[in-house]
């Protein structure tokens, strides 16, 4: 089942052409992650499945069905450039934006109060917005995109301005609720940031879609078969399992950090064995590719890759 | 259509609910029901009596007593000198000035008329001044006549004022015209209609502005179409500023009869008992050809036809504005783009003065059918009589007008409340247009 699938889109604004022919498949019930730079095009692909704009050329399905305007309930946006009325009381305010997703009022102040009382907010139902500190205000914005439980959330830059400790309050909470079954899409420049979370990606770069994947299989692809070992011993051995050569040393403190190169079909295993004979192991793992070393890759030797 | 009009709930509510709508609204009355008594409580108001030395070596006045705020008190021209009375003027408080008439070689009149010189203390009081003036003319005109062998009596009874009443024979029956009240009418229209579109036209310009730089405008668009945000807007502002005109006009009312019966009604029933009849003044000769008037005006074709170009005329400015305003950032960087919106605005609060000379001019007959002015225009011509295919067409214009600027500002609106930063050019805003949605 896919939660979003975009067919051919394009759109063009003026003489930029800010999308060409994007095919874009988002799992249900996945995390998704919309990555590429500032730019590139994402925040117009999400305002386009938002159908706060329309693409030129395309067509685009939610949950199977043609996209139209009824799916906008189904649908939590919580963009890049969010913000509230400042001289409108907190809760009025909760409420006014979840009446405009098409929420009765007497659900919505339910569920709201609700929300409140799980982020510890509820005294600040009735204060301005002006008055609210900065992490209370984006815990507000948080709830208000989540209210109308949607199939689908959106977060364009979701992280940024957050303090750490609201960013993780909110990171936990979408794990939750995607553990429940909803679709989540994060959208950001900064790919680190959503590495640890994202089961499947996509790269977009200069309106193109460079790269559609499971990070799994990304990694796999990208993969160059180095291995790094935390050892600690007087002496390395002498000879490695075949097909095994150590790159390099650098001492850490105590420990090494010891770099290998393996063939594809290199024991790896001997060669944990081999080194537990003569020292301490500390770790053991495949020196993966970040996303953004990937990322890098695919766009600086695009002209050699066959696209 | 249902969340539109939750969109104009909010905008209403949260408008009338200020502090500064409710003192505005309470305010604006008093203010009103001030400016239009205030002219009429003056009147009612006693001068000061002004207290004036003369010394009047010819005799000129003949010992004239003044009038009820001007009393003139005399200096005995052999015991005191010009010197003696200024000085009491300086010195007395209960002296206003000194008026010093001097005799000249054999008392000439028109000596006399040139060297009288009036001494005061401090501002002359222009009342007095006048009034003395009037006085010193009538009696060295009369001094002169009479020395030529003319009896005043004589000229005086040989005056002759000239009042006509002008009449308008262009309508079925014959019309005396009246410009006066047919003027006030139209003037008011106009201003209201003028004052009624900066006011709330801003309003509609900033409320976009505070969307943009508070960053909610995405959240909304996100749950809302941009043109039903806008129309909630614009819909739900008008009804503010109908409210507040609606609570004006009743107030105001309220103030201006309440008082008025209080107190010049109290006086003018004595004042009609004490004469045994109603007072024939200058003023109820007015009050009652003014009230002739009225009943000449068409109020109800200008009632209505004030309440559609109030309207219309707002929708079609309303929604200039809030293109401007989802354009810029900051108001501040409104201002290039607002004023080449106010100058047919402007244009037509001055054409308007014109009207009382020649409303049937050809300029402002086609100021009164182009759109952009003819909110203001019409109603300033319509006491005055307009044919009926003008004031059609004028309406049919402004309607095609209005739907094309709310269409415009639609366009314009849904692009420019996604784009920070670079304050566009007017190219730009002419792309906007044929952005796909």
């Amino acid at each position: 089942m896919l939660a979003i699938e975009c067919q051919g889109v394009y759109k063009q604004y003026g003489d930029k052409q800010v999308l060409n022919d994007i095919n874009l498949e988002i799992p249900a019930g996945k995390i998704f992650g919309l990555l590429g730079p500032n730019g590139a095009g994402k925040t117009t692909l999400i305002r386009i499945i938002n159908q706060i704009t329309a693409p030129d050329k395309g067509q685009v399905y939610f949950f199977g069905e043609k996209l139209q305007r009824h799916h906008i309930a189904k649908v939590g946006y919580l963009p890049e450039e969010r913000g509230l009325y400042r001289k409108m009381k907190v809760g009025e305010q909760a409420l006014y934006l979840a009446r405009l997703k098409g929420m009765e009022a007497a659900v919505a102040k339910k569920r709201l109060k609700y929300w409140f009382d799980r982020f510890d907010i509820s005294d600040w139902w009735d204060k301005e917005v002006q008055a609210l500190s900065k992490g209370m205000a984006q815990k507000v914005q948080f709830i208000v995109t989540v209210l109308h439980q949607p199939d689908l959330l959106i977060f364009d830059e979701p992280f940024s301005g957050f303090d750490p400790v609201n960013a993780n309050l909110i990171r936990d909470e979408i794990l939750e609720l995607n553990k429940a079954g909803t679709t989540i899409v994060f959208s950001t420049h900064r790919m680190e940031s959503v590495e640890q979370l994202c089961e499947n990606i996509a790269l977009i770069h200069e309106s193109k879609l460079m790269v559609q994947s499971s990070l799994r299989a990304l990694k796999d692809q990208y993969r160059s078969n180095l291995w790094e070992v935390e050892w600690q011993g007087s002496d390395l051995p002498t000879s490695f399992p075949t097909g095994i050569t150590l790159d390099h040393a650098s001492p850490t403190g105590e420990a090494q950090l010891l770099t290998f190169q393996a063939d594809d079909t290199a024991p790896i295993p001997d060669l944990l064995s081999s080194l537990m004979a003569v020292g301490n192991v500390y770790a053991m793992r495949e020196k993966l590719p970040s996303l953004q070393d990937i990322f890098i890759e695919r766009v600086t030797t695009k002209t050699s890759v066959n696209e | 259509m249902n969340k539109i009009s939750i969109i104009i709930k909010r905008e209403f509510l949260s408008r009338v609910r200020k502090k500064s709508f409710l003192l505005l609204t309470v305010l604006g009355p008093i203010l009103f029901a001030a400016v239009t008594l205030a002219p009429a409580a003056m009147m009612l108001i006693p001068d000061d009596e002004r207290v004036i030395i003369v010394l009047d070596k010819p005799g000129v006045l003949n010992m004239w007593d003044g009038t009820d705020d001007v009393v003139l008190k005399y200096a005995n021209p052999k015991t005191y000198t010009l010197d003696d009375i200024k000085e009491m003027v300086m010195e007395d408080d209960r002296f206003h000035a000194a008026l010093h008439i001097p005799t000249g070689e054999g008392w000439d009149p028109d000596y006399i008329a040139k060297n009288v010189v009036f001494f005061s203390r401090g501002d002359v009081s222009v009342n007095a001044a006048s009034v003395i003036k009037d006085k010193l003319q009538q009696e060295l005109t009369n001094q002169k006549l009479n020395a030529l062998g003319v009896d005043p009596e004589l000229i005086s009874g040989a005056k002759t004022t000239v009042s006509f009443r002008t009449i308008d024979i262009s309508k079925e029956e014959e019309m005396e015209t009246t410009v006066g009240p047919k003027m006030a009418v139209g003037f008011v229209g106009g201003f209201v209609i003028y004052f009624f579109i900066f006011i709330y036209g801003g309003m509609v310009m900033r409320s976009v502005i505070e969307e943009k730089t508070n960053r909610i405008v995405e959240v909304i668009i996100s749950s809302v179409k941009p043109f039903q945000l806008l129309m909630g807007k614009i819909i739900g502002v008008a009804l503010v500023g109908l409210t507040q005109l609606g609570i004006w006009v009743v107030l105001t009312t309220a103030i201006v009869t309440a008082v008025s019966y209080l107190v010049f009604g109290q006086m003018m029933d004595t004042e009609a008992i004490a004469a045994g009849q109603v007072p024939d003044s200058e003023m109820s000769s007015i009050l009652i050809s003014g009230l002739d008037a009225a009943q000449l005006i068409n109020f109800p074709l200008i009632i209505a036809c004030f309440i559609f170009y109030f309207i219309a005329g707002y929708l079609l400015y309303g929604s200039f504005m809030a293109a401007v305003g989802s354009a810029v950032d900051a108001e501040a960087d409104a201002q290039q783009f607002v004023l080449p919106v106010s100058i047919p605005l402007i244009i037509a609060i001055i054409v308007m003065m014109n009207i009382l000379t020649n409303p049937d001019n050809i300029l402002l007959t086609w100021m009164s059918i182009i759109p952009l002015t003819s909110p203001i225009i019409m109603m300033a011509r319509l006491p005055f009589g307009v044919p009926v295919w003008e004031l059609l067409l004028s309406m049919s214009l402004l309607i095609i007008f209005v739907v094309l600027s709310i269409w415009m500002a639609g366009k314009i609106y849904r692009t420019g409340i996604l784009m920070y930063g670079k304050k566009p050019t007017f190219k730009e805003l002419f792309k906007w247009l044929f952005y796909r949605g």
